[in-house]
């Protein structure tokens, strides 16, 4: 008796309207088409990855949101976990229209840390170079990336142009670029061989490369930490850079990383002394010492900055 | 608008003749301003000639000037290891008012310390060459000289201001064929290599005045800031007709010939004082072409000042960093590097004039060299008008001998008495009894000089020495001994009164005053500065 009745209401139910039937019963153009056969389909677009489409988080709206979430709750985290001292954005003051920004690359921390120390008029027309294997990875972290820090993707594990082309078109337009020449964040705490991109884009367009060093960032969220710790970071702006003439991108890479290197010294000794070690080819290096981890570690606890206070106020009288 | 107005060439000065059609002309007033009408047909308003254009890059232009001295060596050339070398800079009485970041000073020292950390220098000392001003405080040299080189060199007591009372700090270098005395800092007198960095707002900035008075001490300075020398020179804007330089330059030759060798870097800057957009600009623009928003932010302006008490209105104009551009950069030995200094600020600020007026009219800003985040007191009120804006000719004086010059200042009692003590004494004491430069110089000078507080506060504070209010004083020598009659309009009466001049509540009534000494219709000229213009008078 009871299954009699179960069979007359899915019966009843069968002759009711019903939208997944409606969905399925959809036919093209409702639906997708079917391959014919012998009929080679076309390669999906890739997505996601270096294939991300970013154009739409250059557009006003995406613009205006990206520059309140700056001005607002990142300058707000920046402070609160970093408290930086920012150094040399006066060496900025004569130049005009989009730059390349090289920096050295410890941490998550250090795109909201340079967004908010970028100054104008190049801090909201900006984008960043960001790894298209590790941000661009599924579309709702690309779209995240893209919308919070204007990121576009950039290939580091295989070459392409398609990254390339992008930067140099947006670069083109006006929009400068925040790039990590390093390619990563420091394992260790020390920096990394730069590569050519920055200097690559600098010959091709035409547009000054201002290296910075970034100092304390990874003793905020190194790599490999998910939680960040207050820590203080400094930025140092340097001297805009320029490709002499005929000068091909790996020397000028190479340029850029004496550069920045000579920035980290003038970071953590003083612009006097950092100048002399610079001319006499003595700054150190950015990627450490070749020695054993350990005495790696050591060295990098000696990297602090003298304080700036005058020793001697008032003359002796 | 701005960008427009930086495309097209600058305008050069105007001498507008005034008519019926003439809109009211601003006046400067402390920190404020009065729009007023000079009478038709009799006057005229002196205007300065628009900025001319910046570098396009200081920078290459600083490094060229490097490489390229006039009459010396290239500086890489002068700097060795093991030497001992002084940078020798401008104090904040320059430029006026204070420059945005980066300071040129900052640009040329980088430069230069660029340069001897190529060579490997070590011992480095750099010196704010303020003579007898106050000293400058550590957010100032900052200001001054960038974050950089302060913080490298201020933490080792490398980086200090000049102190021309240290017992041991001075020394004699001889004396002139005039018998004048001529001393300098040791530390730059006993350097290998004295470089000294300027900043020329005006035509008496530079040349051997740099380092002959810089560095000097009041034993020294007393040979040319003295009545004599200022009532001889005819201006001392206009270093071949000036007394003041001529004594300087006489102790450029002893320096030269007993000193360390100089290596002069002078720069100049344009007219840039306010601005082509922002709150200030519309103090640029000549008042036919004040577009609907200059007005409307001039009345907004006029009406929050009006609102605000005086203090007040210091600290917002005490904030305001002018964006000068540099206009020119020269470096090598003192003579032709000023020549060339010389031609390139004349070329921004003179402004040819037809004959003499009768009555002068001047509105006084609210800043002068002396009172850089201080008090304009009325000592430094008389020495703007009297001194400098007086001064601001080359041929003769704009307004006839026994003319009157009409000042439009608030000229209120109130002194800042960390930085000018000694004005304070200057002010109640010694003009309650004389205003005569010379009897003051005679009487007071040497007692307000060697008063050992005075001393201490310009050696220990950040005072002005306590002979300054005299120099002030003397500044004006030269108008007080050539005018008939000085009225000041809108000042406080009892501090006018205590100067020996005539206060006026309102242009009309000074004008009125004025026609007692200089007769019925006179010839009214009105010199419409800041930004700076030098009238050339035929």
């Amino acid at each position: 008796m009871g299954m009699a009745h179960d069979l007359g209401l899915m019966r009843v139910a069968r002759r009711l309207p019903s939208p997944v039937r409606a969905l399925r019963a959809r036919s093209f153009p409702l639906r997708a088409p079917t391959v014919p056969r012998g009929v080679e389909p076309l390669e999906e677009l890739d997505r996601t990855g270096a294939g991300f489409d970013t154009d739409w988080s250059r557009r006003w709206g995406a613009r205006m949101c990206r520059a309140a979430i700056v001005e607002g709750p990142m300058r707000v985290m920046v402070q609160a976990l970093a408290s930086p001292s920012r150094r040399g954005a006066d060496r900025l003051a004569d130049l005009e229209g989009p730059l390349i920004f090289a920096a050295n690359h410890h941490s998550h921390i250090d795109t909201p840390l340079l967004l908010t120390s970028i100054p104008e008029p190049w801090r909201h027309k900006i984008v960043v170079g960001a790894a298209a294997d590790y941000f661009f990875g599924t579309r709702v972290a690309g779209a995240t990336a893209a919308l919070v820090m204007g990121a576009i993707p950039i290939e580091r594990a295989r070459v392409g142009r398609r990254s390339a082309d992008l930067a140099a078109a947006l670069i083109d337009d006006g929009w400068s670029l925040l790039i990590y020449p390093e390619g990563g964040r420091s394992p260790d705490g020390w920096g990394q061989p730069f590569r050519g991109g920055a200097a690559y884009l600098s010959v091709r367009c035409g547009v000054p490369v201002v290296p910075i060093h970034v100092g304390g960032t990874g003793s905020i969220l190194r790599k490999g930490r998910t939680m960040p710790q207050p820590a203080e970071a400094t930025v140092t702006f340097g001297t805009p850079m320029r490709p002499e003439d005929g000068e091909r991108a790996p020397r000028f890479a190479s340029r850029i990383e004496d550069a920045v290197t000579a920035l980290a010294d003038e970071a953590s000794t003083d612009w006097y002394s950092a100048r002399k070690r610079a001319h006499a080819s003595a700054s150190g290096t950015l990627t450490g010492p070749e020695v054993g981890v350990w005495r790696r570690q050591w060295a990098l606890s000696g990297r602090r900055r003298t304080p700036s206070t005058r020793a001697r106020r008032w003359p002796d009288l | 608008m701005a960008a427009e107005r930086r495309q097209r060439a600058p305008r050069p000065g105007l001498v507008l003749d005034v008519d019926r059609s003439t809109p009211p002309i601003l006046f400067h007033h402390g920190e404020g301003f009065r729009l007023e009408r000079l009478p038709a047909g009799r006057s005229r308003v002196i205007y300065p000639a628009e900025p001319l254009p910046g570098l396009v890059d200081p920078e290459a232009a600083i490094r060229d000037a490097l490489l390229n001295p006039l009459d010396s060596d290239p500086l890489p050339a002068l700097l060795r290891p093991g030497m001992k070398l002084t940078i020798a800079f401008d104090d904040i009485s320059l430029p006026l008012p204070p420059m945005r970041r980066p300071d040129i000073r900052q640009r040329v020292i980088e430069q230069v310390l660029d340069m001897a950390a190529a060579a490997g220098v070590d011992d480095v000392h750099l010196i704010a060459a303020l003579a007898l001003h106050r000293r400058m405080t550590d957010d100032e040299l900052r200001h001054a000289l960038g974050e950089r080189v302060f913080d490298a060199f201020a933490p080792q007591g490398a980086l200090y201001n000049h102190d021309a009372e240290d017992p041991d700090g001075m020394v004699v270098l001889g004396r002139t064929d005039h018998d004048e005395l001529v001393t300098m800092n040791r530390r730059a007198a006993e350097s290998d290599l004295l470089v000294y960095v300027n900043i020329n707002l005006v035509a008496m900035d530079g040349g051997w005045k740099s380092t002959a008075t810089g560095l000097a001490d009041y034993p020294a300075l007393r040979h040319h800031h003295n009545v004599h020398t200022m009532q001889h020179s005819r201006s001392f804007m206009d270093r071949p007709r000036s007394e003041l330089h001529r004594s300087n330059w006489r102790q450029g030759e002893v320096i030269k010939a007993n000193g360390p060798p100089i290596f002069q870097i002078e720069t100049t800057v344009n007219n840039n004082t306010f601005g082509w957009d922002g709150p200030l600009a519309v103090l640029q623009k000549r008042e036919w072409e004040w577009t609907a928003r200059d007005r409307a932010s001039f009345m907004a302006m006029q009406a929050g000042l009006k609102a605000m008490p005086p203090a007040a209105c210091r600290g917002v104009f005490g904030r305001w960093l002018a964006p000068y551009e540099m206009t020119s950069v020269q470096a090598g030995a003192v003579e032709p590097v000023h020549e060339s200094t010389t031609a390139n600020v004349l070329a921004q600020h003179l402004v040819p004039v037809q004959g003499q007026t009768d009555v002068l009219t001047m509105g006084l800003p609210y800043i002068c060299p002396y009172n850089v985040n201080s008090v304009m007191n009325p000592i430094l009120v008389m020495c703007l008008g009297l001194g400098y804006f007086f001064n601001l000719y080359r041929g003769r004086p704009l307004v006839r001998e026994g003319g009157v010059v009409i000042m439009g200042h608030p000229t209120r009692w109130e002194f800042h008495p960390a930085h000018h003590p000694s004005y304070i004494d200057f002010f109640e004491q010694l003009l309650a009894s004389t205003t005569d430069p010379a009897e003051l110089e005679a009487k007071y000078e040497e007692q307000f000089a060697t008063d050992e507080w005075y001393v201490h506060l310009y050696r220990t504070g950040y005072a002005y020495h306590g002979v300054h209010p005299f120099y002030m004083w003397y500044w004006g020598a030269h108008a007080l001994q050539w005018l008939g009659r000085v009225i000041v309009v809108g000042g406080d009466p009892r501090a006018v009164r205590r100067m020996g001049f005539q206060p006026a509540s309102t242009l009309s009534d000074a004008l009125e005053m004025a026609s007692d000494v200089v007769g019925p219709s006179p010839t009214i000229t009105h010199l419409h500065n800041p930004p700076i213009l030098m009238a050339d008078v035929e």
